[in-house]
């Protein structure tokens, strides 16, 4: 009984993390039908520069000195300054790789295959790696505060972190907000106009050009933000964004290419069935992620929330 | 295209590589080698670009080959270099014509993700396989070739290269004379346009089917033969930066000629070993950089540059 309440623990916790580093693969798809591998770029991006900005804010004894300032009673102030600082370094990614790499290059591939534009993204993945690694080097960053600022809470026998709980609001408030933006205000209507027929939109009138800007911009954002988050529960080194980027594809694919709610129920399957591997076997970790992808496109070939496509002769 | 030629070029590359064989350095022979069996894995994947499919997950049959031809030692003992050869193609070829009976009704970015599901799952399934050492691999010897002891020989590299670049012809001429043959051509007509192929009464879908196992195949050969080349193999064979790389090599030689890939392998090779030990944190960057300006101005790779100037001369 306690494992199946761990399972379903740990996959809800994992679902959160995945739904993170997915959702802003799945929305720069779903509008500029760019499936970006450059996403797994930003998203170490985003790791290294919180691991630099809020490990400068430990290390120089920030951290302290607000809890200094404010008094006892008041270490929450300082505790969400630190989330902020984390915060702060993904926006900033996002605000200067996204612009660059739409402006600078991707602009000048809209109209190319689907196919090409994945090759293209893969060759800023390959160039942004590099980039990492000449700016940050190749030893790992820790940046271990934040995991443990929250404090823990006991299920059973089983102990887990708070901050556990903090990846689990920031998936349902990105996930909400999201749903929220495209159904209820005008910049989401303008943005499914955009979705459903790019011509078209334009001919009406919409400025295509900065709603992909935009766009991208925010899902820069959402990819750094996931590596932000990330940050504090792993070692942060070159290569972890290969590893998570496959992990998004699987998310994102098994939901329905440009599917939000597609990516929140994939990432809850994929988050459960790996937890479930994990803990009766251990040996089908990685292998149950996969084998989900591969069992879902067989089913359906689109994913769970296909959209229906206009046949194209 | 004059087909004598590339003919002619091919034999005579084969017996200047086999005659300058003993002469050259052993790094010299070592790149060759590894060249030449980049050059046959992606000698499928043009066949399988030219048929319209980019596969990311050719990684697959790369590492299964290499793992067919490696596990026949601890499993049965068999250390005979023809033999692992030839399992690593069966092996490939049975795993291939089951794979392809679904993946053939994929197209663009599903068929790219489905095959990339696939190969992540034998990663998976490997990296927790203890008995065949999990990430770290396990070594690979071939004792002997066609009987003949040639394992600590002071000409095993040289009989090792000899055999690659002698089967490396031969899959050389034999796509040569495929993709000159009817069926050979059917696979441009796939990729321009699958419904005047169906009404002209030949079948797309067994195209793709041989198409995809014959690059599979050929995968599997050049997994092999890298596996006894190198004398390792480890799952990051089938990662899916490997399967990357060779989708990579594929842009950056175009598909206009069977040389191409080798072409391309052949350049690939020699850039990384030159630039991981001179630049080792920023050669990925120059091929990405490589990339994003093939795609944008020599969109038929390398190999319409030879083509082009051909034509005017």
């Amino acid at each position: 009984m306690s494992q199946l309440l761990a399972v379903l623990i740990d996959g809800l916790i994992y679902a959160s993390w995945l739904f993170i580093i997915a959702v802003g693969l799945t929305l720069i798809y779903g509008v500029m039908k760019i499936l970006n591998i450059a996403h797994g770029s930003l998203y170490s991006l985003g790791a290294y520069a919180a691991a630099s900005l809020a490990g400068y804010w430990f290390s120089q004894g920030y951290f302290d000195a607000t809890v200094a300032h404010f008094g006892p009673g008041y270490e929450a102030i300082a505790i969400v300054a630190s989330y902020g600082v984390m915060a702060l370094a993904a926006v900033l990614v996002g605000l200067v790789a996204g612009p660059l790499i739409e402006r600078g290059i991707l602009r000048f591939m809209y109209g190319k295959d689907e196919i090409v534009l994945v090759l293209v993204t893969y060759a800023l993945f390959l160039i942004l790696e590099d980039m990492i690694k000449l700016v940050w080097g190749v030893d790992p960053y820790f940046l271990y505060q934040p995991y443990g600022l929250l404090g823990s809470f006991d299920i059973g026998d089983l102990t887990y972190p708070n901050y556990n709980l903090l990846l689990f609001a920031v998936a349902v408030i990105i996930g909400a907000v999201l749903a929220w933006v495209l159904a209820r205000t005008r910049q989401g209507k303008i943005l499914l106009a955009v979705i459903h027929d790019r011509e078209m939109a334009a001919a009406q009138g919409i400025n295509v050009g900065l709603v992909y800007f935009v766009t991208f911009t925010v899902g820069a954002m959402l990819g750094a933000l996931g590596g932000a988050l990330t940050a504090p529960m792993i070692s942060v080194q070159p290569g972890i964004g290969a590893e998570t980027i496959v992990l998004a594809f699987a998310v994102v694919v098994i939901g329905g290419l440009g599917s939000l709610p597609g990516a929140a129920l994939a990432a809850i399957l994929v988050g459960l069935v790996r937890a479930a591997a994990v803990h009766y076997r251990p040996e089908l970790d990685l292998f149950s992620v996969y084998l989900v992808m591969a069992i879902v496109l067989i089913a359906r070939p689109k994913g769970l929330f296909s959209t229906q496509e206009v046949r194209k002769i | 295209m004059s087909r004598d030629r590339t003919v002619n070029v091919l034999t005579v590359m084969l017996v200047v590589l086999l005659a300058s064989g003993p002469f050259l350095p052993r790094w010299a022979m070592f790149l060759s080698t590894v060249s030449l069996c980049y050059g046959t894995v992606v000698l499928g994947m043009m066949l399988l670009m030219r048929t319209g499919l980019v596969s990311f997950g050719h990684g697959l049959y790369y590492c299964l080959g290499a793992y067919a031809a490696g596990t026949l030692q601890p499993f049965f003992g068999i250390t005979e270099m023809s033999i692992m050869i030839g399992a690593a193609v069966a092996v490939t070829g049975a795993v291939s014509a089951l794979l392809a009976l679904l993946l053939r009704k994929y197209r663009d970015i599903f068929f790219a993700m489905l095959s990339l599901a696939f190969s992540m799952i034998l990663y998976g399934l490997l990296v927790k396989t203890s008995a065949l050492g999990s990430t770290d691999g396990f070594n690979v010897t071939a004792e002997t070739l066609f009987g003949v002891r040639i394992a600590g020989t002071a000409y095993e590299r040289y009989l090792i290269f000899a055999v690659t670049a002698f089967l490396a012809w031969i899959c050389a001429m034999g796509m040569l004379r495929y993709l000159g043959s009817h069926r050979g051509r059917l696979a441009e007509a796939v990729r321009d346009n699958e419904l005047r192929v169906e009404y002209m009464g030949a079948s797309v879908a067994n195209t793709i089917h041989v198409n995809y196992v014959v690059s599979a195949m050929l995968a599997g050969l050049g997994g092999s033969l890298m596996a006894i080349s190198v004398g390792h193999i480890d799952p990051e064979m089938a990662y899916w930066t490997t399967s990357g790389e060779f989708v990579f090599i594929t842009i950056l030689a175009g598909t206009g000629n069977v040389l191409a890939p080798f072409l391309g392998a052949a350049i690939f090779e020699t850039i990384r070993s030159f630039a991981y030990e001179y630049s080792p944190n920023t050669w990925q960057m120059a091929l990405g950089i490589t990339m994003l300006l093939v795609i944008m101005f020599l969109p038929g790779g390398l190999w319409s540059l030879f083509a082009r100037t051909r034509k005017a001369g």
